[in-house]
């Protein structure tokens, strides 16, 4: 009789310490340039291992940084370590413990879904039966399990997501690149997704580095994140630590002009951005629990109504604002 | 059940020696056309000029009266020249979408985030084509010089001409290494296999006719070297020691070969990346 413990779907995750434990990734003043533009401009940041969310707007330079990264795009200028390794010295070394999701749909042409993740698998190493074996348990932890012997042409966009996932994790890497994961998924997809890259993260101690522009992503997946803007790094630490800064935030709505009022707001010091529903959000530095006054005050010596004041929880939302400078 | 309870376990078991990336390449490469009835149908057909020779060369080992048909070191040279028609559609069949597939599908990126250097991935792509075109050149013209052997029972024909064996192995080689970098450089330019494939032929026949049309006009052959496919004859006849056809020199013909399969690999290097800049 098989002693049901060694059965390979009931085992258990080494624990973290088997993982890489230092820095996954340091880049250090690096600079990519596209012709006369910097893509990358002096980045200098360190990404610890766990979840870390790379974040910024469209064109920040997140994609590029995975890429050269991984070795696709050689820097002007800088240095970048990946598990200790370094990007120029090392690179097969180093892609051999990682797994890259690009954000572009890619596949190998004329596969079904099995036979896709399991030449991935081989490509990354692993031998024929063992990556056979591997691909057949990733697609089914991925959601494809059902639809695993259908030709890869035929998958939906959120379905060549997941299996985008597949290949990057069929052969068990330390580090994992998440290019936009969610991009073109339905709203189930991608809680489904995320509800993956989280248990990835906190249940299977796989690190990640997940690139989005999507705040809520990030925030729900990452314990750290960075945020980049056009092509360098704008804040980067812990969320909780970044949302945690010493103030409070207010959601904010007043009758009459709103314009003039957030200039006093913002000469007064206090950051403000705004929301889709007409509310702006204040931060007001340094805030103490009778802080909402100080905004009633203004507003009276302004003439103006406050329609509705409650005090808000910092989002990522609000550090990525800041960061940016979106405020 | 929420989808990752199905479970995710780590990987305890061996992994390949970086480096043998091309070698899955070539093999899963291989087999998905291997598995294709059209293609096994034209490898057959490829073959059938072999099973004439073969028959020939049996006839005259046999009969006295067919003497006149006995193989001689220039019926391997034929041999080979009559293959290249099949060269020519093997190239296109099994070489167009190679890495034109590859970089519609944005494959690239893949393949190269995993252990293996541009030049494994060009060798993986090469293996394959390489693999089916020395099918259809090396293989059967060495089948031949067995047969040969076989049937006349005595190996005094390849004894007296033994610079059939490193005549047939590098003119074989010059065929096949031309034609395969040729193509691959070619996909990698577009991401279309058909278009490969109509470039490609374009190739082929402009450049023969435009030899064809300076030679007319001048009357002199000495413009060979605008002929791969020239070249490639005029280097033949010197690897086989037969008059050769053109007035061109050997080694510019040589020149023209190893110029065509460098320009190749420099296209391929640069075309080959994980990313594509447009600037």
């Amino acid at each position: 009789m098989s002693d049901i413990s060694q059965a390979p779907h009931v085992q258990e995750p080494p624990p973290l310490a088997e993982r890489f434990s230092g820095p996954v990734v340091q880049a250090d003043h690096l600079s990519v340039r596209y012709g006369k533009n910097f893509a990358l401009n002096d980045v200098t940041a360190v990404f610890p291992p766990g979840a870390v969310g790379l974040l910024g707007p469209n064109g920040a330079g997140k994609s590029t940084l995975l890429k050269s990264l991984l070795g696709f795009l050689v820097p002007e200028k800088g240095s970048m370590k990946v598990l200790g390794l370094d990007v120029a010295r090392s690179p097969l070394e180093i892609r051999e413990r990682i797994g890259y999701m690009p954000e572009s749909d890619s596949h190998i042409p004329g596969m079904n879904a099995v036979s896709f993740v399991a030449y991935c698998g081989q490509l990354s190493g692993l031998p024929a039966t063992d990556a056979m074996q591997r691909a057949h348990e990733v697609l089914y932890y991925v959601g494809l399990g059902e639809a695993r012997y259908r030709n890869l042409e035929t998958y939906s966009t959120g379905m060549k997501q997941r299996i985008k996932l597949a290949q990057a994790i069929v052969h068990d890497p330390d580090l994992l690149f998440l290019d936009e994961p969610t991009n073109g998924m339905d709203p189930k997809g991608r809680d489904e997704m995320l509800e993956l890259i989280h248990d990835l993260a906190h249940n299977k101690n796989v690190n990640l580095i997940l690139s989005s522009h999507l705040l809520p992503d990030v925030e729900f997946t990452c314990d750290h994140v960075v945020v980049m803007d056009k092509g360098t790094v704008a804040t980067y630490g812990p969320i909780a630590a970044l949302k945690g800064t010493t103030g409070r935030v207010y959601e904010l709505r007043v009758k009459g002009d709103e314009g003039r009022f957030v200039e006093v707001l913002q000469a007064a010091g206090y950051e403000v951005s705004h929301t889709d529903e007409d509310v702006m959000r204040v931060f007001v530095p340094g805030a103490t629990d009778d802080s909402s006054k100080v905004l009633f005050a203004l507003a009276a010596k302004e003439r103006l109504q406050v329609r509705h004041l409650r005090p808000s929880i910092p989002t990522l939302e609000d550090v990525f604002a800041r960061a940016v400078g979106e405020v | 059940m929420p989808i990752h309870d199905q479970g995710y376990r780590r990987y305890q078991g061996t992994r390949a020696a970086i480096g043998r990336s091309w070698q899955v390449m070539a093999r899963a490469g291989v087999m998905s056309i291997v598995t294709k009835r059209q293609f096994m149908g034209l490898m057959l057909f490829a073959w059938a000029p072999f099973v004439v020779r073969a028959v020939q060369i049996y006839v005259s080992a046999t009969f006295q009266q067919a003497a006149f048909l006995a193989p001689k070191g220039e019926t391997f040279r034929e041999f080979l020249d009559q293959q290249g028609a099949f060269v020519f559609f093997v190239t296109i069949y099994v070489g167009a979408g190679l890495i034109a597939n590859d970089r519609r599908a944005n494959a690239l990126q893949l393949y190269l985030s995993k252990p293996m250097t541009s030049a494994e991935y060009v060798a993986g792509k090469l293996a394959i084509l390489f693999l089916f075109l020395v099918s259809v050149t090396f293989l059967p013209a060495m089948s031949l010089l067995l047969t040969q052997a076989v049937f006349a029972g005595s190996l005094t024909f390849v004894r007296n001409n033994l610079y059939l064996l490193p005549a047939i192995t590098l003119f074989s080689l010059a065929q096949v290494l031309l034609a395969s970098t040729t193509m691959l450089a070619l996909s990698s330019l577009s991401k279309s296999s058909r278009f490969v494939g109509v470039m490609y032929a374009g190739l082929f026949f402009f450049t023969t006719a435009l030899f064809n049309a300076l030679r007319g006009i001048t009357g002199r052959s000495s413009f060979a070297w605008l002929s791969p496919t020239a070249a490639l004859e005029q280097l033949g006849d010197v690897i086989f020691r037969l008059t050769p056809r053109y007035q061109l020199s050997p080694g510019i013909a040589a020149v023209t070969v190893l110029v065509m399969i460098a320009g190749s690999f420099w296209i391929l290097m640069r075309r080959v990346r994980g990313v594509e800049i447009v600037t």
